[in-house]
């Protein structure tokens, strides 16, 4: 496409085109009714006039006969700028006046009328105009009385003429503005096209030129800016992931290689080979496992569970988890207790249980209090041995928090333990995917809350805010303050 | 591995050909017989033709969509369990499979032991009685009703968790039960968790319903799961 074709194909062009047609348009119309009213303005005062003398001549024809008639007409037709006067014989000779000719047939007829003329003297044949009237007199004369047309003629001229110069500075102008308001709006659409051709060829830190005015393509730019904002950090975490993926998945698929290579290359017993094949198969569940976290954090983070929530109480989740991990943690040497009063949230219940269970397999395993750290009787180092799942309400947000008095987590490290695969320096030997905590902050996220890793003095607490449901949750917690809280 | 069950007639819908060609064998091995249709279209008519067990139906299929596959059979009054394989193993996707008519799910990638005690469970049901009001293995009676359980001449004592497990053990006697149908079946879990809880819970029935007891009930099936029975392994 050439550039101007590319110009008048603009929305800028075409709407100057519209606006071009419709002011001309008005233009016309302005211009017809002035002339038409002046015409008639015109018009009007030529028969004020006209009638004026033919009062005056008629009256003077009665008083004074024809002889002075003629004398008068004379003499007026003398002045300048005078009007056209005939007077006739009834055997239709003039007898005076200023007309040499007139278009046959005016002066058979009384009344107004228009018609060709010549005057007296008069060298241009050009054609004259004139509107004339004509009445009979007594004894049969004749007169007639009229004026000249051309000031309206030319007064029509004038206007034709002016019609003609305002359409032409009308379209010059209409078109002109077009071209350079389509030009403006193309250069600066143009420097978008530029900009998001490139984003598309990869540069992602590309951005739009935003400009001081704040119009409509300003606010356009800023909004594709704040997208290509988001898309840049979603690629960034994709490349990430990938990266993580690729260090962490191949690390024990590079092992699960190994073993199984070794197991080949060793011919062992048939028990040694069976021995080998379960590891293997040991192997390959973790993977499974690590890529079904994976997968899940995905889905939560790209907020596809949304669509599978209901409401729910967070003590019965927060019960059922104690449920379920209580034995394990006692086989830990751990104890497991629960905190909770009713408290209504909307979300994904399945995937709230899951985070929670993260926590709470974290506690299990990391939060036994550190060897170095002697506590001081019997009673302190049970209680350096418990862990709190609690469920309540502050303001308008849901709290599950999980509690141990492990060595916790350094504030510094804190932001850091939450990223995928991250598995702190201190935990490394312990077996886990290092997704635990991701997968919680990822729930957290999609639920349009957060996880917040604090201090316990010693140890960690790991709190899911999730926003609490209101109004039903006020009523459902008005309803069972009196009912004894069950504690299991 | 041996089947724990008699032998099943079973239809495989997968269009995988390694895959399927791996379950065929897998299954003919443990003693079931099993049929295999490549796509959507064939696998409709063939389960619509034959008196299966249980069908085993992949998600995605050529031709015809698995879901759409379980859904004409639904409407055409055919009551055949269904476990629906997917690679899509999210609970949602789950929810729409057994919402589809499916009777269980399983995702991608999964152990054969795990499809093959869903399997035997499903068909079970499929054939199987009524619900009865008190099972029985051994000497080990449980009263679903008065929700007592006893061993012999002794009464044993279980929490309330304890007694759904022991109840889903033993409606399912004889027949392996996983980790994972256990933690779907008796908590309403459907993620994995990283820890062997389930082992932890298990051992604590153990040790109430088998300590002190010259025969064993409650048995571990390597690689598997859980059985309970009344017999040496």
């Amino acid at each position: 496409m050439t550039a101007f074709g590319k110009l008048i194909r603009t929305t800028a062009f075409r709407l100057t085109l519209v606006y071009l047609f419709l002011f001309a348009l008005f233009a016309a119309s302005l211009l017809g009714y002035f002339a038409w009213n002046t015409r008639r303005l015109i018009t009007e005062q030529i028969t004020t006039t006209v009638n004026g003398e033919i009062a005056e001549i008629t009256d003077m024809y009665r008083r004074r006969g024809i002889r002075l008639l003629i004398a008068a007409i004379g003499n007026r037709a003398l002045r300048p700028g005078a009007s056209l006067y005939l007077v006739t014989a009834p055997n239709g000779t003039a007898l005076g006046g200023n007309v040499e000719s007139l278009a046959p047939g005016v002066l058979g007829s009384s009344g107004w009328s228009e018609t060709a003329y010549r005057r007296f003297g008069e060298q241009d044949t050009g054609d004259h105009r004139a509107l004339v009237y004509v009445t009979q007199l007594d004894n049969g004369f004749r007169l007639l009385i009229g004026r000249d047309l051309e000031e309206r003629r030319r007064l029509f001229g004038i206007v034709a003429h002016a019609a003609q110069w305002s359409l032409l500075v009308v379209i010059v102008l209409g078109i002109g503005g077009g071209i350079f308001v389509a030009r403006r709006v193309l250069r600066r659409i143009d420097a978008m096209t530029g900009t998001t051709q490139r984003i598309m060829a990869g540069d992602l830190s590309g951005r739009l030129p935003v400009g001081r005015s704040g119009d409509e393509l300003d606010r356009l730019a800023e909004n594709l800016n704040a997208m290509l904002e988001r898309i840049e950090a979603l690629m960034v975490g994709l490349k990430e992931v990938s990266d993580n993926i690729a260090h962490d998945l191949k690390t024990p698929l590079t092992r699960l290689r190994n073993r199984a290579e070794e197991a080949l290359a060793r011919s062992g017993s048939e028990a040694d080979y069976r021995a080998a094949l379960e590891r293997t198969i040991e192997e390959s569940d973790g993977l499974i496992r690590t890529f079904n976290a994976l997968l899940m954090i995905a889905r939560a983070e790209s907020g596809q569970a949304r669509g599978n929530m209901d409401d729910f109480d967070a003590a019965v989740v927060v019960n059922g988890i104690h449920e379920l991990y209580e034995p394990l943690a006692e086989d830990d040497g751990m104890t497991l207790h629960v905190k909770s009063e009713p408290v209504r949230l909307h979300g994904n219940r399945e995937l709230i249980s899951q985070a929670l269970a993260n926590l709470v397999e974290n506690a299990i395993k990391y939060g036994k209090p550190s060897p170095v750290v002697q506590p001081l009787d019997a009673a302190a180092a049970a209680r350096s041995r418990e862990i709190l799942i609690e469920a309540r309400r502050e303001g308008d947000s849901v709290l599950l928090s999980v509690t141990d008095h492990g060595p916790g987590i350094p504030e510094g490290d804190r932001k850091h333990a939450v990223e995928r695969f991250v598995r702190l320096e201190a935990s490394r030997t312990l077996p886990g995917s290092g997704l635990g905590l991701s997968l919680a902050s990822a729930v957290a996220t999609l639920h349009g809350g957060e996880l917040r890793l604090g201090d316990a003095n010693p140890g960690l607490v790991a709190t899911l805010v999730v926003p609490a449901l209101l109004g039903a949750s006020d009523r459902l917690a008005a309803q069972t303050q009196d009912v004894p809280q069950k504690v299991a | 591995m041996t089947a724990t069950a008699p032998e099943m007639r079973l239809l495989i819908i997968e269009d995988d050909r390694e895959s399927a060609d791996y379950l065929v064998k897998a299954f003919r091995e443990v003693g079931h017989i099993a049929d295999l249709a490549s796509d959507g279209d064939e696998g409709l008519s063939m389960a619509d033709g034959g008196d299966y067990d249980v069908l085993v139906v992949d998600r995605m299929l050529p031709k015809r969509d698995g879901l759409s596959v379980i859904g004409t059979l639904r409407d055409k009054g055919n009551r055949t369990p269904v476990l629906i394989l997917s690679a899509l193993g999210q609970v949602d996707d789950r929810i729409k499979g057994l919402r589809a008519g499916g009777d269980d799910y399983l995702p991608k990638p999964y152990s054969f032991a795990e499809l093959l005690a869903r399997v035997e469970v499903l068909s079970r049901r499929h054939g199987g009685p009524a619900e009865e009001t008190t099972y029985k293995v051994g000497d080990l009676e449980l009263d679903r009703l008065s929700h007592r359980v006893a061993r012999g001449k002794d009464e044993l004592t279980l929490q309330p968790r304890e007694f759904r497990l022991l109840e889903y053990l033993m409606k399912h006697a004889g027949q392996v039960v996983t980790r994972t149908m256990l933690l779907e079946n008796v908590w309403d879990y459907h993620f994995d968790p990283q820890t062997n809880v389930i082992d932890v819970h298990i051992s604590r029935l153990r040790s109430k319903i088998d300590k002190g007891f010259e025969r064993p009930l409650l048995h571990t099936i390597r690689g598997a799961g859980y059985m309970i029975r009344d017999g040496l392994r």
